[in-house]
């Protein structure tokens, strides 16, 4: 069966979104103080670098950088089987931060959920916000981002498929139709 | 890729694979025992036995602070303080157990081929934590992991493994496991303690414990398993450490940035001296910290794999 896929974002609709984004989470939290970026493996810890690089472009400063992997937090380990594990990485204490949890695209809510879990695990943030390059809608649960790059109605059949170069920049975005 | 098996039995099993997947996953348990709070919720919900027919302290201890991390319920029953004494049969057991309804059961046994017994009768997952002198895949993999992180890479590695290579489960879980993983591996020991064939799978063998060290990257000392043998294979222990232990002298034949290893409980003074026990090449603790870790992924691989296959 052929695969019909629709581009939504290329490299330029994408910087757009995300130099927006990084505007807004600076305006949101009155600059840089006690903000952290953590992305979820693997998509949203490459935009989450690109983010930091944003910030860092637009404020002259560094601001921390982790990587969560929600692997061991999922709620179906029972019914899909062990899924390869990724690292988490997120070498700065989380306590009193305010944290920017960043993934690719936002779909059921389930990884958000898993991704807040393993965060509280690790330490005890003052605030987490979401930013998200694509919400697809179809939550299961109540969650909704703070930052959001393109808001992409879908339906349950259809794919989001981010793309990233070897670089980890991201490079397009497009929706795949069963 | 995921991972295919129900139970572990032993590392003749594995794929290169497989062997790669837990290492790696073992790896990212690794960041959890490093937290405050040494608790993730993957398996919550799912029983664990630790049914261990024979004394084991480090693995037994390993394999339950493995499974609480990974937030499930671990009991303990050794065989000295069960129905065992009673008189009933590994079967009847077997069949008591499954009526409890565990999720996996790690089994050690002085019978080689005890777990394959029950992996063959129960529903749930089996792990082999040591069946006789067959094989102890958890050994080998937590052994592999340290060598990994130390060195690097496990292919191309020469492995000397000294020692009592006939009773050892932990040398041959490391044979099958380190070949198949492309490293090299020499066997030396007293010819009563070798076992006639062994060089068929894969292994050199040596009589000279120096023409196994020499140029090594990694040296595994076997404990001297004095319960097991009795005085049969064995004229003297002064005897057996003076031409089988590992010294600073023999030591300075491997390659200068070799490291030992040993499965403990280690008798000082008979396979390892002292000096090198607590010397700067050896890496025993690293090996103890890594079991964690690789027990973890044991777990939580076959946990998943077990529906996986259904």
């Amino acid at each position: 069966m052929a695969k019909a896929e629709t581009i939504i974002l290329d490299r330029t609709g994408i910087n757009r979104a995300l130099t927006r984004i990084a505007h807004e989470i600076l305006e949101r939290n009155k600059g840089v103080e006690e903000l952290v970026l953590v992305g979820i493996r693997t998509g949203g810890d490459h935009l989450a670098a690109q983010l930091a690089q944003r910030i860092a472009e637009i404020e002259g400063v560094q601001i921390p950088l982790g990587a969560v992997d929600v692997t061991m937090y999922r709620d179906d380990l029972g019914s899909r089987g062990s899924l390869p594990m990724g690292k988490t990485d997120i070498p700065f204490p989380l306590d009193g931060r305010q944290v920017v949890l960043v993934d690719d695209v936002l779909y059921t809510g389930r990884t958000i959920r898993a991704a807040m879990d393993a965060l509280i695990d690790i330490g005890r943030p003052r605030t987490i916000q979401l930013a998200v390059l694509i919400d697809r809608g179809h939550r299961e649960l109540p969650i909704r981002p703070d930052y959001i790059g393109r808001n992409v109605p879908t339906s349950r059949e259809e794919k989001i498929q981010v793309d990233f170069d070897e670089q980890q920049a991201p490079v397009e975005v497009s929706l795949v139709k069963p | 890729m995921s991972f295919r098996h129900k139970h572990i039995l032993g590392t003749e099993q594995l794929s290169r694979e497989d062997i790669e997947l837990i290492l790696d996953t073992a790896d990212s348990f690794k960041e959890i025992n490093s937290r405050e709070i040494k608790k993730v919720p993957t398996l919550r919900g799912k029983t664990i036995i630790n049914l261990f027919y024979e004394a084991s302290t480090r693995t037994r201890t390993s394999f339950e602070i493995a499974g609480k991390r990974l937030s499930a319920d671990t009991i303990n029953i050794s065989a000295s303080a069960s129905s065992v004494v009673k008189g009933e049969t590994l079967e009847d057991t077997a069949k008591n157990l499954q009526a409890m309804a565990p999720d996996i059961i790690v089994m050690r046994h002085s019978a080689s081929g005890a777990p394959h017994y029950l992996a063959k009768r129960l529903d749930c997952s089996v792990i082999n934590a040591g069946d006789g002198a067959h094989e102890h895949p958890s050994q080998a993999l937590l052994d592999m992991l340290t060598m990994r992180q130390v060195k690097g890479r496990i292919e191309g590695l020469k492995v000397a493994i000294i020692g009592d290579i006939a009773h050892s489960r932990v040398a041959r879980s490391n044979l099958y496991a380190l070949t198949r993983m492309g490293a090299t591996v020499r066997l030396a020991g007293p010819g009563t303690m070798i076992p006639p064939g062994i060089e068929r799978l894969g292994a050199e063998v040596h009589t000279d414990i120096n023409e196994a060290i020499r140029d090594a990257d990694v040296i595994i000392m076997l404990r001297i398993q004095l319960e097991r043998q009795g005085k049969t294979l064995l004229p003297t222990l002064r005897e057996y450490a003076r031409f089988y232990g590992l010294n600073p002298q023999n030591l300075k034949l491997a390659k200068d940035d070799a490291i030992v290893m040993h499965p403990g409980p280690m008798n000082r003074g008979v396979e390892i001296s002292s000096f090198v026990a607590d010397g700067p090449q050896n890496v025993i603790l690293d090996q103890v910290e890594n079991g964690v870790a690789v027990r973890m992924a044991l777990l939580y691989l076959v946990a998943g794999g077990e529906q996986a296959e259904k």
